[in-house]
């Protein structure tokens, strides 16, 4: 009687959840548009993964690390950490000045390899002819650089605009105290 | 605070008492150059003009190196709708145009127009008065605003033409002419009351006909009753059939601030995002009224202005009429300071003020004043930031109901979301928080950072959708490309197929691919 | 009805389930740290707590008692429990996967919260009705989200706050919710049980 009370009671209990599966099925990784989100879309292939969203849902799966973007930097792996509910861990990269590609001109022999290594198609130009960076566009991802022939194209650092210039943390001792807590980021 | 102020604040927040602002201080007001006519600077050596003077987008300049221009010429406009074109302060020859430091924090520079006057001020011919602006359409004289590059002589800058828009669902009601002037040292305010009279009565005149106000409030703080003696007087004479108000104000920091003064005089508070427009108000400065005068009754574009050259640096501080893009550097020998070692510079009054790095940058249209303070004599205490003891004093000083304490909190922890849950964007910077902490902690210069820092988060932010889109956009062309290539191979080889072998064709195939 | 508001107040108040009983303190650590994971958590419990106590009262009365099989109790009680959570763990994927992944193992951790079993066998032993036990139990759940999300407020501000090394991360997590139960000790009194 034991037996057959908790059996039948366990089974009405699973064909409920079977159904709620059923229900509740989701589709895609919504995780992983989250963190794609999060990350500055550069494409630039720095974390090992073609591009953002493969490591987005890498990340998602708990197959790659959360630390690896390296233009991202410590800002989104803290996003990161913070959605995905784990440890923030150190950036092995250096915090690295934004850079954009210069393509001196005079030097371009106009073989538009650049162009077509270029993921957010920010290089102008065409056969023959000389090719030029939209610097508003270019996200300093470097893969223009090994593709030319000539070596012609540089990293700048990016130009600093007034309008977008902004106010330094204040200089006081708590200021920088409070603000190292925070990069060292202990969680309970 | 002493404990009367804790009481009203205390009557205020239960919705009692007479309807006024929130919180507020007084600083010690150090008018010292009060009682003193102004004097009208003499022309420097050379004038730097900044494309960029004004919130908004920066201007392309319309004229080139070597030409000449007359005063009130216009030499750089935009195509934008935010921004005011910039006018040639003095006849002369333009030298060059090159990046230069301008009045900003940064102590970066933007591109700048040098200007060498030929010493005879010529006006621009085309620079005419609309006499009979009575008689005329809103619209013209709104126009007329515009193209004289008027902005908000207050300090912010702010293009004055967008603040005149008439909106049919918000009729003005009230035009406000702001003269409180309630930062420490500035009198220009003060002074162009006191001298200029009849110009800010009647530009205030002409702001009532373009938005079809049929009231004006003239607010005046109490610390400046011959201001508005003078303005009763001038009234009386006048003998106007419009309904204008003079009200004097008890002084108190920072009733100058639009949104406070709006509160102050009508008890009705602007909610977070809205304008005054949308209660019915249009609020001016008195500097602002006077350009508006001189742009339609004179036809001179704004190509000066009014400021105070204060502090305890400056031996003969006095209020001075500078034309725009006169260097600080000569302002500050007219008063008798040319050694600036030691002493800190400060662009606009010392509460909302910026400290500039040089005195070799020039006068814009936002400086309301200039300070020259011994170095000693400026705060150095916010180095030594204590604890907060959570005393509370900048919640109840705070003019917009804000949490002080907790919003530094947040920026000083990078936690830029949760600051601006607790309405970061809404502060105005009035700097009463950090005037009262016990512990100086820099209140304001946190809650600078936290915005800079989300305005920059939110510029990465487009950058990276932007480039999302591109890739995507990139790999569907892609994709395109290699499907229309396979279809074409496909093609080829249909019709190749009968006449070659296969051999043939596998080679065509290695071709394409 | 006043019966009914003295069942809910001391649920909620005075015998409150993580603070004086000290049930539950798990997730109440766990999940504490940030509000919005709290307030996910805190339905999750409350739809949780309900349920149980309502269905196992009903398997109590209707298939334990008849039968004769008390002693198989606990094991139908856990079942019970561990199946509803099954479902909100489902749910809440569907509905929020950010919560999801922000609350991580504490969600199918309620399962062995032992504030749930608590609630269920409490209904048993103060011999409540369906209706009292279901007022019960959901007053239980109400004082475990008050007093969970109260704590992640807390604990937001605390974060940014100056703490010597020594208390840094579980100590001072620890001494404030202490002080948080003997702030609840205050409510004893206010409704005689």
């Amino acid at each position: 009687m034991a037996i057959l009370s908790l059996g039948g009671f366990a089974l009405v209990a699973g064909i409920i959840l079977a159904i709620a599966t059923r229900a509740f099925h989701i589709e895609g990784d919504p995780i992983a548009d989250k963190i794609e989100d999060m990350l500055p879309q550069t494409q630039c292939g720095q974390c090992g993964y073609p591009g953002c969203r493969p490591y987005a849902e890498a990340v998602a799966s708990e197959v790659a690390e959360i630390n690896n973007c390296v233009p991202g930097g410590e800002r989104t792996m803290i996003a990161i950490a913070d959605l995905m509910g784990v440890e923030p861990k150190a950036i092995e990269a250096e915090e690295a000045i934004p850079m954009i590609a210069f393509v001196r001109e005079d030097e371009c022999i106009g073989c538009t390899l650049c162009i077509k290594a270029c993921p957010v198609d920010a290089i102008v130009g065409a056969p023959k002819q000389y090719h030029t960076i939209i610097t508003d566009h270019c996200t300093g991802c470097t893969l223009c650089i090994d593709p030319c022939p000539v070596d012609c194209i540089d990293m700048l650092q990016k130009p600093e605009l007034i309008e977008h210039w902004s106010w330094p943390l204040p200089d006081t001792q708590r200021s920088r105290i409070g603000h190292q807590r925070r990069e060292s980021h202990q969680h309970v | 605070m002493s404990d009367s102020s804790l009481f009203q604040s205390l009557m205020h927040s239960l919705g009692l008492g007479h309807s006024d602002f929130n919180g507020g201080i007084h600083p010690p007001m150090h008018k010292i150059t009060a009682a003193q006519a102004s004097e009208v600077s003499p022309m420097p050596p050379v004038l730097i003009v900044p494309l960029k003077q004004h919130i908004g987008e920066a201007c392309i300049p319309l004229v080139q190196i070597g030409d000449h221009v007359y005063r009130g010429q216009k030499i750089a406009r935009a195509d934008a709708y935010v921004t005011a074109s910039i006018h040639a302060p003095t006849s002369g020859k333009v030298v060059k145009i090159e990046d230069h430091r301008i009045p900003h924090p940064s102590g970066m520079g933007l591109p700048c127009m040098f200007i060498e006057p030929d010493g005879h001020d010529t006006i621009d011919p085309a620079c005419l008065p609309i006499v009979n602006w009575r008689e005329n359409d809103p619209d013209l004289l709104r126009e007329r605003i515009r193209q004289s590059g008027i902005v908000g002589l207050g300090g912010a800058a702010f293009p004055t033409f967008i603040k005149l828009l008439r909106d049919r669902h918000h009729p003005v009601h009230t035009v406000i002419l702001n003269g409180i002037e309630c930062e420490p040292y500035l009198t220009n305010d003060h002074r162009l009351m006191l001298e200029n009279t009849r110009q800010v009565i009647e530009g205030m005149q002409i702001l009532m006909h373009v938005v079809q106000a049929q009231k004006a409030i003239i607010a005046i703080e109490d610390n400046k009753p011959d201001a508005a003696e003078a303005i009763n007087a001038c009234l009386s004479k006048q003998r106007l059939d419009l309904t204008v108000e003079v009200r004097l104000m008890p002084t108190r920091y920072p009733q100058g601030s639009e949104k406070q003064l709006i509160e102050s005089l009508t008890g009705k508070q602007i909610p977070a995002g809205k304008l005054p427009l949308h209660v019915g108000v249009l609020c001016q400065n008195i500097g602002t009224t006077k350009a508006v005068y001189d742009a339609i009754a004179e036809g001179i574009p704004l190509t000066e202005r009014m400021v105070t050259v204060s502090g305890d640096a400056v031996p003969k501080p006095k209020n001075l009429r500078v034309r725009i893009g006169t260097p600080m550097r000569f302002v500050f020998a007219q008063c008798g300071l040319e050694d600036f070692d030691d002493i800190q510079i400060l662009h606009g009054g010392p509460m909302m003020g910026e400290k500039l790095r040089s005195a070799d940058i020039p006068i814009v249209k936002s400086s309301t004043g200039i300070l020259a303070m011994h170095t000693a004599t400026m705060q150095s205490v916010h180095k030594h930031e204590d604890p907060c003891i959570r005393c509370g004093h900048c919640s109840i000083v705070c003019p917009i109901h804000l949490v002080p304490n907790l919003l530094a909190d947040h920026c000083r922890n990078n936690q830029f979301d949760k600051a601006e849950d607790y309405h970061l964007f809404d502060c105005i910077e009035c700097g009463c928080c950090s005037y009262v902490c016990p512990s100086n902690i820099p209140l304001v210069h946190y809650f600078r950072y936290g915005k800079g820092q989300l305005a920059q988060l939110t510029r990465e932010r487009r950058f990276a959708d932007e480039s999302k889109a591109r890739s995507e956009q990139r790999e569907r062309r892609i994709e395109r490309e290699n499907a229309d290539k396979a279809a074409r191979r496909q093609r080829v080889r249909a019709e190749t197929k009968p006449v070659l072998d296969g051999k043939n064709s596998t080679e065509n195939d290695g071709d394409a691919s | 009805m006043s019966e009914f508001a003295v069942i809910l107040l001391s649920a909620v108040l005075v015998n409150n389930y993580v603070l004086t009983k000290f049930l539950g303190i798990c997730p109440f650590l766990g999940v504490s740290g940030k509000t919005e994971t709290a307030i996910g958590m805190s339905f999750a419990v409350m739809f949780v707590m309900t349920l149980a106590s309502t269905s196992s009262w009903l398997v109590q009365q209707f298939i334990l008692m008849p039968l004769d099989l008390l002693y198989l109790q606990t094991i139908f009680f856990i079942l019970i429990i561990a199946s509803l959570v099954q479902f909100i763990e489902m749910l809440i994927h569907k509905i929020s996967p950010v919560l999801y992944q922000g609350l991580g193992i504490y969600l199918p951790l309620i399962t062995t919260n032992c504030a749930v079993l608590g609630v269920a066998l409490l209904n048993i032993q103060q011999d409540n009705t369906f209706i009292t036990s279901a007022l019960y139990g959901f007053g239980a759940a109400l004082g475990f989200s008050l007093v969970l999300i109260l704590f992640s407020g807390l604990r937001e501000r605390m974060e940014g706050a100056p703490v010597p090394t020594a208390f840094k991360g579980a100590p001072l997590t620890l001494i404030t919710a202490g002080m948080m139960s003997l702030a609840f000790l205050g409510f004893s009194g206010l409704v005689k049980v």
